[in-house]
């Protein structure tokens, strides 16, 4: 099959469509998650969404919109839970992360729907996504998209320092609570295209991948979401391009394109942030005095000379065989 | 009289249900420079971090120039530095952007900065010498420079009042000095700033007013105390760096509550 077929299957653009849109909004959610070290609340949110999904199941209206309502209830509790601070806090979110699952294959059983029901939704099934799911998870990922962008001063303040952004007049509850409903909407959304297991992974490697190369918020966010469009494009067209040989699931195939993005750029990440730390500069204070020279060098430093220049006050020392050696005339003084 | 920044009356905070600032009275006036000193676990850090309205009162009165603090919302007047391990987060963040973070204050919602909020960032980061880092991710930044960034944060926000918990606390010399040229830079403009310290440092030249905490009350306040205070000056006779180490709790931040016997101890020193 042609790339135009392929393409100009209803079934097929609407499978873009989604992923186009969750591939941005994930990310975008994520970043602010990330950034407060709070990883795994998108794979908690997602457990307990496998309840919403079943009450969707058992009560026969749209999953999409119970597994929305769940989680977002649950992203508050976990939000609650946190707040409080209790040292505990962790064993708390896990024992709704059960509850949450085994509550949803319970529930499941209930409703009469074999576990193959519950399938679709746990591992993702973008390419049997209904016209009206499109457009539920066209407008809510464009709102999560939306808001993450415009708030973006404020959510950022709030997930670098709480307590600061209280004493400056900022309403952290509202904020974190915010957060954690943004998380629920964009685990909903993005439950048909890689699935509520993997939904994190959409939402947590795209940062990842980012952070190894950038140094500010700003691109961070702006490289995360376009990460996470690629991986969920590129992971649905290679699973249907695959499709015709082998049965290739698009979820953990977008899950693992992501992944692959990690892979590749954490070794470049790995060697700027040594050589950031090299190149560090030295705050002790310069000696005075330049009695401690450095006997017999005969090797001129300067620029590609092949060691590494860390600036020391006004000066730069050269890294030469655990010595510092700073320029003075002709000769080279040990700092 | 001129409207003191911060007036607290007769002010008690408790954390989980345990007293731990009793009777504490504080007028700070302003352009005051008020150094708040005291071992660990005296409450220097509690009641900064009441007059900021992070811990409620349990009794008295707090006012914010005065305006009680449940009614005060003119948080812009307001520059917190809180006691943090750096600037870093989860994800990068630029030097610039921490900075910027500062401006919130006096941004509306969903306004994109303007000239006069870009020309405060770029005083502040004047001030606490880091323009040139504006670029650089804080994570970059030794730990003296981080907390300068916090500082030029709240400087940002250009308010009047500043509140630094433990500024010094673990920052090498030169960016003691550094923290030290950027709070006189304040003071000459005429901020009202209460410092809370462990040790003065570079910044003894600075300070106005000494008030040091002991088992969370006041037990001096008056003319600035150098490190090491003379004895006499304080009621148990001088050095205040240390906790009381035989009346000790498990418990870092909760001063010891005192049983009888302790009690009786105290008074026969």
């Amino acid at each position: 099959m042609s790339t135009f077929e392929l393409l100009s299957l209803p079934f097929m653009q609407r499978a873009l469509l989604a992923a186009v849109f969750t591939g941005l909004a994930a990310p975008a959610v994520g970043t602010y998650i990330v950034q407060r070290r709070l990883a795994l609340m998108g794979d908690g949110i997602g457990h307990v969404a496998v309840t919403g999904v079943a009450l969707g199941l058992l009560t026969g209206t749209s999953p999409t919109w119970t597994a929305v309502a769940v989680a977002v209830v649950g992203a508050i509790l976990i939000e609650v839970i946190r707040e409080r601070g209790h040292t505990n806090g962790d064993v708390a979110l896990a024992l709704l992360f059960y509850g949450g699952l085994a509550g949803g294959v319970l529930i499941t059983g209930l409703a009469g729907q074999s576990a193959a029901g519950l399938q679709s939704y746990l591992f993702g099934s973008i390419t049997t996504i209904s016209a009206a799911d499109v457009l539920v998870t066209m407008v809510l990922a464009a709102v999560v998209v939306v808001v993450c962008l415009g708030l973006s001063p404020q959510l950022f303040a709030v997930a670098q320092d709480q307590e600061f952004a209280r004493v400056a007049g900022l309403n952290v509850r509202v904020y974190n609570i915010l957060v954690a409903v943004l998380a629920a909407v964009s685990v909903a959304v993005a439950m048909r295209t890689v699935g509520l297991l993997l939904v994190s992974a959409l939402m947590v490697v795209p940062v990842a991948t980012a952070q190894q190369l950038t140094r500010s918020f700003r691109t961070t966010l702006g490289a995360a979401m376009l990460l996470g469009l690629g991986a969920s494009v590129g992971g649905l067209l290679v699973s249907a391009f695959a499709s015709s040989r082998a049965d290739v699931a698009p979820g953990p195939t977008i899950v693992l394109l992501a992944l692959a993005g990690f892979v590749v750029t954490w070794p470049v990440g790995l060697w700027l942030r040594r050589h950031q730390h090299l190149t560090e500069p030295f705050d002790d204070e310069v000696p005075d005095d330049h009695h401690d020279v450095s006997e017999g060098h005969t090797h001129q430093h300067g620029e590609d000379c092949g060691h590494v220049a860390v600036p020391h006050g006004d000066h730069v020392d050269y890294l030469h065989d655990g010595h510092r050696h700073a320029p003075h005339g002709r000769h080279y003084d040990e700092h | 009289m001129p409207v003191a920044p911060v007036h607290l009356e007769d002010g008690a905070v408790a954390i989980g249900g345990r007293p731990v600032l009793r009777h504490v009275d504080l007028r700070v006036e302003p352009g005051e420079f008020v150094a708040l000193m005291g071992a660990n676990g005296s409450g220097k850090s509690t009641l900064v971090r009441a007059l900021v309205g992070l811990r409620p009162l349990t009794s008295g009165r707090l006012r914010l120039f005065d305006t009680d603090l449940e009614r005060f919302h003119a948080w812009a007047r307001v520059g917190y530095v809180p006691q943090r391990g750096g600037a870093a987060s989860g994800v990068p963040a630029s030097v610039w952007e921490v900075v910027a973070s500062g401006r919130l204050t006096r941004r509306r919602l969903l306004r994109p900065l303007g000239a006069a909020d870009r020309a405060a960032i770029r005083d502040a980061l004047e001030v606490v010498g880091l323009a040139d880092r504006a670029g650089d991710g804080v994570s970059q930044l030794s730990g003296g420079q981080q907390q300068r960034v916090l500082i030029a944060r709240a400087l940002a926000g250009e308010p009047e009042l500043f509140f630094l918990d433990e500024p010094t606390a673990g920052v090498d010399l030169a960016s003691q000095e550094a923290l030290a040229r950027a709070l006189s830079v304040l003071k000459s403009r005429g901020a009202t700033i209460v410092l809370v310290a462990h040790e003065l440092g570079p910044l003894a030249d600075l300070v106005d007013r000494s008030v040091v905490m002991r088992h969370g009350r006041v037990a001096y306040d008056g003319a600035p105390l150098g490190d090491h205070a003379s004895p006499g000056l304080l009621p148990d006779g001088g050095h205040v760096h240390h906790v009381d180490h035989l009346h000790r709790t498990r418990h870092d931040v909760v001063p010891p509550v005192f049983g009888p016997l302790d009690h009786r101890h105290q008074e026969g020193r």
